[in-house]
């Protein structure tokens, strides 16, 4: 199977930009960014993870919100934000904020779709808070959210036992 | 420096075009100043300043020979950098491949729908 490489550069202070090709027209990669019943059969991160809810208001400040589960323990996370561009089918605005986030404040993703001879070009720009919150994210970009999602779980055990007494 | 702080003054080191295209021509050898800054039309100060922020990351050091003291890469301190790097284009090539067989997937759905 032909697919582009996927690249990952940090660009100026607090940008990550991801680029990859895809061979479908755009129309088709914007849908499955832009449909849940599409969403969710792709964007599931490491292994064993299904994504439970996928709700998506695609507008101008229509909002959205995914929880992914791993099915082994249960552990979840999950995140949202508001569409700020909705430009079909080449541009999406949105902001991201994770439930349980282990980096600080929001990030902005911008996603634009540039179609060539049938291919689909990619590209992802993740605009974090700070160059802090970036780095965070590089170093991990999944794992640290499930281990905050534990801490809350933690936290609300204790609560509960204590009150059980 | 911590580790955490490391890796951010490499990232913020590489975000410059300049100080790139110093890594790549270091990549192919040690330098002097004066031979990085010939092919950038900066004055040597200029390009000294670039050099102390890739220095400081870790990314460059200066060798021996007393006159010279040409600059060379520090190859495993760029490795650092993209092993995180690494990590995370894996997880995000993972959705990219199940992407990549969805949109197979419709552009079968689309052709069966309009029969040529």
């Amino acid at each position: 199977m032909t697919h582009g490489q996927l690249k990952i550069t940090p660009s100026g202070d607090r940008d990550l930009v991801m680029t990859r090709t895809f061979e479908a027209p755009r129309r088709l990669v914007y849908d499955a960014h832009t449909k849940p019943e599409l969403v969710r059969q792709w964007l599931l991160g490491p292994p064993g993870w299904s994504m439970p809810v996928c709700d998506m208001d695609v507008r101008v400040g229509g909002k959205y919100r995914w929880v992914w589960r791993k099915e082994t323990d249960g552990s979840e996370m999950g995140m949202g934000g508001v569409y700020r561009e909705v430009k079909a089918p080449e541009r999406l605005v949105n902001t991201e904020r994770f439930d349980d986030a282990w980096y600080p404040g929001e990030a902005l993703n911008t996603l634009v779709l540039v179609e060539k001879g049938g291919q689909t070009t990619l590209t992802q720009t993740m605009r974090y808070e700070s160059r802090a919150a970036r780095e965070a994210v590089i170093k991990s970009p999944m794992e640290s959210g499930v281990a905050a999602s534990y801490d809350r779980l933690d936290e609300v055990l204790a609560a509960t036992s204590g009150a059980a007494r | 420096m911590k580790a955490a702080h490391r890796l951010d003054a490499i990232f913020a080191a590489l975000a410059d075009p300049t100080r790139r295209a110093i890594i790549a021509r270091l990549a192919s050898g040690q330098a002097s100043v004066n031979e990085l800054a010939q092919p950038f039309a900066m004055s040597q100060p200029a390009i000294s300043k670039h050099l102390k922020v890739l220095e400081r990351a870790g990314l460059i050091s200066r060798g021996r020979e007393a006159q010279r003291r040409p600059r060379r890469l520090e190859a495993k301190r760029l490795g650092e950098a993209d092993e995180w790097l690494e990590r995370y284009r894996r997880l995000w090539e993972g959705n990219y491949q199940r992407l990549d067989a969805l949109l197979d997937r419709l552009k079968t759905q689309e052709k069966e729908r309009k029969p040529q």
